[in-house]
């Protein structure tokens, strides 16, 4: 079928005034949309590179001025700055790691017709998700179980994920049942049906979930706040918090850092807070985005599989 | 006979392992999101965190009857429900913004650009709260991008101060909100109009409908069904804001107004002294208030269009 030559969206027979109007506005307001989330980003970034003493002041808007890096060395010369990147990123790979596997696992298991109970076991986990203790109740579990100032209090409470679980488990389901006959047939036991049958085919769901994992890892902050008092437990998003609301402790760690050969330097390179809180965002918005390209074909997929319910 | 006999024993067995690889997990799930409901009881004492309860600072109902009588309280509680019902009724009043965010983007035919507007207005959904608050600070501070182009253009003499002010504060974190999260929910109704049959609309435009006459009575009404759910939601989660965005954005400044529920549960439990027992009791009631919403919303929901969505 010609369907280029009858597709009314490119014929203009039908356009009238009115549609000519709509989509003229649309274009200009969705310009703007585009921009308000936008620029933001590029600002920080462009400050970051410019002159210290004009983006101190506001002076830098649309182009970088006087681009230089040395902000970027500085930053990571700040005592507790590395080691927050350190535990950032290990609680993102270890985090991530975990939640995927288990997720992948719970969500095969309970689509098992053979486990014990497991109706039951399924709507125990999934329930989880509608109610919470509160802060406190929370703060004195995690408390009793060591688990205060503490690496692992990162990583125990994100492993069993009740959303991911019921994502993998609407995915196993999906796929046929006579797969996992045949290899039980030929003599495969729960977890080798698991591992070398369900595993690999279930990789795109995975793959979406580990994406939506990691990001919450790395965006986390609520419980550096509530459980963290050992500075070297901090997170990056932690400690930008603190840079931005802590103006003194900023001024203290500039003075501390600064070494005679920045003073020495010109006005543009030494660090102000101003500065460090710029570079600071930027060495944390970073990551995000550089996966962000890679995981946008996931949005769909992870959305509406959330919207099937369990 | 004998034969069958093993394979029934055989499977009974099976499923009791099958359990056994379940059960660790089930034990973490039951370690962090059940036993802290156990936390509760920590409402009817009179509890001082280095101390353990006992049988002498069990107090019944005195925290309960405090949140009711003691006039301070009483005020103070009033104050923080009237913030998060402001917070969570904008919210609800403008949850169909998205909505007309996805149908007039679906109106770009433009394909790039489409493709651009949305990639760039869902990247700030990907980003914390910290670092949200972190753009804010830079990009609206006294010296900001917004306050030095103002000051250029001659709007405003002196910097207006955005954030160390109570002034619209509600509004203000409704923006916030919306700018985070608006691109990121038109992707669910996107989808849902990517599924509207494309012969329904030929035959309007054949028909000689305009398009606003098609988005009025073709686009809209097949994507009710989502925002009802959406809205649903929102009802179920009214009194749960979440305090992360509240607590970065927080200072002296606009602290009477921006300080919801969750917020202030944390806060009582960590200012001055810290009252635990206080913080508890009010998670206690609110958890109870939200399961009644959750279970109203998923009935009602349950009346209008015969199934839930829990």
């Amino acid at each position: 079928m010609a369907e280029h030559v009858i597709n009314p969206k490119k014929s203009h027979m039908h356009r009238s005034i009115g549609d000519i109007t709509i989509s003229v506005v649309t274009y200009i307001v969705y310009a703007v949309f585009a921009f308000v989330c936008v620029y933001p980003f590029y600002y920080i970034f462009i400050n970051s590179i410019s002159a210290n003493d004009l983006s101190e002041r506001g002076k830098v808007i649309l182009y970088p001025m006087q681009i230089h890096f040395s902000n970027y060395s500085h930053v990571f010369s700040i005592p507790g700055l590395l080691n927050a990147a350190k535990i950032s990123v290990l609680r993102t790979v270890i985090g991530t790691a975990l939640t995927v596997i288990v997720a992948a696992f719970l969500g095969f298991m309970f689509t098992r017709e053979t486990l014990w109970k497991r109706r039951f076991w399924y709507r125990f986990v999934a329930v989880t998700m509608y109610f919470n203790a509160g802060v406190i109740p929370w703060y004195l579990t995690m408390k009793t179980m060591g688990l205060t100032n503490n690496f692992w209090g990162y990583i125990f409470p994100t492993i069993v994920q009740p959303f991911y679980i019921i994502l993998c488990k609407t995915y196993c389901e999906s796929v046929p049942q006579a797969l996992q006959d045949a290899a039980e047939i030929d003599g495969a036991g729960t977890l080798r049906v698991f591992f070398s049958i369900m595993l690999p085919v279930i990789k795109p769901i995975l793959a979406t979930i580990a994406i939506f994992a990691a990001v919450a890892q790395w965006n986390s902050f609520q419980d550096t706040l509530i459980l963290m008092k050992d500075q070297s437990l901090y997170t990056l998003q932690f400690v930008l918090y603190q840079y931005i609301n802590q103006a003194s402790s900023l001024k203290a760690l500039i003075s501390n850092t600064t070494s005679s050969a920045q003073i020495a330097a010109s006005l543009a390179h030494a660090a102000t807070a101003t500065s460090i809180r710029m570079t600071v965002t930027v060495v944390v918005v970073l990551p995000v985005m550089l996966v962000y390209p890679f995981f946008q074909r996931f949005f769909t997929k992870g959305i509406m599989i959330g919207a099937v319910k369990g | 006979m004998r034969n069958k006999e093993r394979r029934i024993n055989y499977k009974k067995r099976r499923s009791y392992i099958e359990f056994l690889y379940i059960l660790p997990f089930l034990i973490l799930v039951g370690a962090f999101s059940y036993f802290p409901l156990y936390g509760w009881i920590y409402a009817f004492h009179d509890y001082r965190p280095p101390f353990p309860i006992t049988n002498e600072t069990f107090v019944g109902l005195k925290w309960f009857q405090h949140i009711v009588s003691n006039p301070v309280r009483v005020n103070d509680i009033l104050r923080v429900i009237r913030n998060t019902f402001a917070m969570s009724g904008i919210s609800l009043f403008f949850s169909w913004f998205p909505m007309v965010f996805a149908v007039f983007l679906n109106e770009i035919h433009c394909r790039p650009y489409r493709k651009f507007v949305q990639t760039v207005t869902t990247l700030p959904n990907f980003i914390s709260w910290v670092l949200v608050f972190s753009i804010a600070f830079n990009v609206f501070g006294s010296f900001g991008a917004v306050n030095s182009v103002l000051q250029d253009l001659g709007v405003i003499s002196k910097p207006i101060s955005f954030l160390k002010s109570s002034e619209h504060i509600w509004f203000k974190m409704w923006l916030w909100l919306t700018w985070k999260n608006a691109g990121w929910a038109a992707i669910m109704y996107l989808a849902a109009i990517s599924g509207i049959d494309e012969q329904m609309i030929e035959a309007a435009k054949v028909d000689g409908a305009t398009r606003m006459q098609i988005i009025g009575h073709i686009t809209i009404p097949s994507i009710l069904p989502t925002y009802f759910v959406i809205v649903m939601l929102n009802i179920a989660s009214f009194l749960s804001n979440g305090m992360e965005q509240y607590y970065v954005f927080q200072n002296a400044f606009n602290q009477d107004y921006i300080e919801v529920l969750d917020l202030y549960v944390y806060n009582i439990a960590t200012s001055g002294t810290g009252n635990y027992p206080l913080s508890t009791a009010i998670s206690m009631l609110k958890s109870v208030v939200s399961v009644v919403l959750l279970a109203g919303a998923n009935g009602f929901s349950k009346l209008v269009r015969g199934e839930g969505f829990i």
